[in-house]
């Protein structure tokens, strides 16, 4: 009698144990028999759509390294930064197509989108500076609900000036990124998410080793440990919060303009969006781990492509369903995301 | 001992400080002082304001009134960072180490002020060789190391930053007698170098023995002050104050 009442609860434990062990293989089981059978089915058309969920995942990627770094240092969920990636994407239609004229890809267009792309990137750097300066500093020893409410509210006033700068109607313009593809072997490689892919792993290389290896980095690493123990080292904790968002938000005007260069559209309700896959992203991967938001954001591209454009996918209308069951999914096995640590410990 | 307090020129001086956590004082109208060249401690029991005093003094505080001059210029309501600059680096209360970095990161963090090259690198030999168990151990992640050797870290830290005064709040919390044993003889070498040095303990009797000048705070008040010797062979202060040690 002693002894089975003893043994239940562990035979329980194991069981449940058992039974995650055979759910995680059978989904994994039904996934990859599901991509092998696509595969298989047309080998090209599964590679074009992988390089097309590339390209919008490098995208992700640029913006959830903005929530990822601000989340890292001060533990805030910047609800606003999807809409500032949307004032990158209007502000660059607005100095590239409007201000430059440049419309088609010509050499002087492209020197032109290189022009409007550190443009874009101070613009919302600054940007984001400013609001932290003005709407989080002042409450950052506050409760935390108190900050994530304020970014909502911010994410409202961007969303406000895109309304007002853009109008309400998107914009449709013609871009300098090619929208031709061009064919390998029969896979069909757009021209443009050939440019976004290859624009978005420089700045993220730069980006991490800025972030590892600069004695700035190091600082913006002390900070999210312990601020306190930073101002003891002489660190200017003020200003490595704000270059962290001058970094965040760099990366969201680059995103911006890619976008808007892609789609040749731009309208003021974009960022909520992209902004929440975005953020998704970051938490798939583990939130405050950069590779992991890099990761996060590449995968949930590829399985948008993969779901969108396979000839046995879901499809389309089916997208945010896959991404979000897939987050859901993976936070009950893998809380912390897939390269998050189960917990931030102080000592 | 004695004389050097009048000859000294003073270092730090802290006049009518008081602290306050919103409605809760917990520092009132202290006045301290500390000379080149001194070691002095501030004691009392938990809750004495010790900690407060020295998180104001490093600017993580702001006081509500009173002032705070190093070397002459005031130091009080600037940012932390500033203080640093100035010459007074801290190894803070309960350690506060960076856990997720190697031993090595964080005291390449205790110099990031600091300009010379040379003598970083010197600076961090001496550490290491004050604390070999920081030199074996030169790679892990200070955060996996035991509570002593992350005190090491802590105090080997501060000592990066080039202090003219060194500010310890408990140096030998929660550690083994052997390593309390060490860290007193450790402090007395950083104090022979040249450093000068304010020192926060519970260990009230270590504290006193190694130490010129001695404040006792009670309550958020100074209670008494007067040479660390006179202070430890006062019975009724020891029964007082070092009672239990």
């Amino acid at each position: 009698m002693t002894s089975t009442t003893a043994s239940a609860p562990r035979a329980s434990v194991n069981v449940g144990k058992l039974l995650t062990r055979i759910s995680i293989v059978l989904i994994a089981a039904v996934v990859i028999y599901w991509l092998g059978r696509n595969f298989l089915d047309s080998p090209t058309q599964f590679l074009s759509v992988g390089i097309t969920g590339l390209s919008n995942g490098a995208l992700y990627a640029l913006i959830a390294l903005g929530y990822t770094l601000v989340y890292g240092i001060i533990e805030l969920i910047n609800f606003a930064h999807g809409d500032l990636f949307m004032l990158g994407a209007v502000f660059s239609y607005f100095f590239l197509t409007s201000f430059l004229g440049a419309e088609g890809a010509t050499p002087r267009n492209y020197a032109m989108l290189g022009l409007t792309l550190v443009l874009a990137m101070v613009f919302c750097a600054t940007l984001n500076v400013v609001i932290e300066r003005l709407a989080y500093r002042r409450l950052r020893d506050a409760p935390k609900l108190a900050p994530l409410i304020t970014a909502v509210g911010v994410s409202f006033v961007l969303q406000f000036i895109g309304l007002k700068w853009n109008g309400s109607a998107p914009r449709n313009f013609t871009t300098v990124l090619p929208q031709t593809s061009f064919t390998v072997a029969g896979v069909v490689v757009p021209w443009n998410a050939l440019a976004i892919i290859s624009l978005t792993i420089p700045l993220l290389l730069v980006l991490v080793t800025l972030v590892n290896k600069t004695k700035q980095g190091r600082a913006m690493r002390a900070t999210a440990q312990d601020k306190d123990a930073a101002r003891l080292m002489g660190i200017d904790v003020n200003k490595t919060i704000s270059l962290v968002f001058a970094l965040g938000g760099a990366m969201a005007g680059a995103a911006g303009l890619m976008f808007a260069q892609s789609v040749g559209t731009v309208a003021y309700n974009i960022g909520f969006q992209l902004g929440l896959i975005a953020f998704t992203s970051a938490v798939l991967g583990g939130v405050g781990n950069l590779y992991g938001a890099v990761l996060g954001g590449f995968l949930i591209g590829v399985i948008q492509g993969f779901n969108d454009g396979l000839p046995f996918g879901p499809g389309q209308k089916w997208s945010q369903t896959v991404v979000f069951t897939i987050l859901i999914l993976l936070m009950v096995y893998k809380p912390a995301g897939l390269l998050g640590k189960a917990t931030t410990e102080k000592v | 001992m004695s004389t050097e307090r009048t000859n000294s020129p003073v270092m730090l001086s802290v006049s009518d400080l008081t602290v306050a956590y919103g409605a809760i004082t917990a520092v009132q109208n202290l006045n301290l002082e500390v000379r080149q060249g001194e070691i002095v401690t501030l004691i009392g029991s938990n809750g004495a304001g010790k900690s407060t005093t020295l998180r104001t003094i490093s600017g993580l505080l702001k006081p509500k009134s009173g002032q705070i001059t190093f070397e002459g210029e005031t130091i009080s309501g600037k940012p932390g960072h500033e203080i640093v600059k100035a010459g007074l680096c801290q190894s803070p209360e309960g350690r506060r180490i960076f856990p997720r970095m190697s031993v090595d990161e964080n005291l390449e963090l205790g110099a990031f002020l600091q300009k010379d090259q040379e003598l970083i690198k010197a600076t961090r030999e001496r550490v290491l060789d004050l604390f070999p168990r920081l030199r074996e151990r030169i790679d892990q992640k200070a955060g996996t190391m035991s509570g002593g050797e992350q005190q090491m870290l802590a105090v080997g830290r501060a000592m990066m930053g080039q202090p003219k005064l060194l500010i310890l709040d408990e140096p030998s919390m929660g550690l083994a007698p052997v390593l309390v044993d060490v860290i007193f003889e450790t402090i007395e070498k950083i104090r022979e170098s040249g450093t000068t040095i304010l020192l926060v303990e519970q260990n009230a009797l270590a504290a006193l023995r190694i130490a010129d000048y001695a404040y006792v705070l009670e309550s958020g008040h100074l209670k008494l002050e007067g040479y660390a010797k006179e202070l430890a062979d006062d019975p009724a202060i020891a029964a007082a104050y070092l009672g239990g040690h």
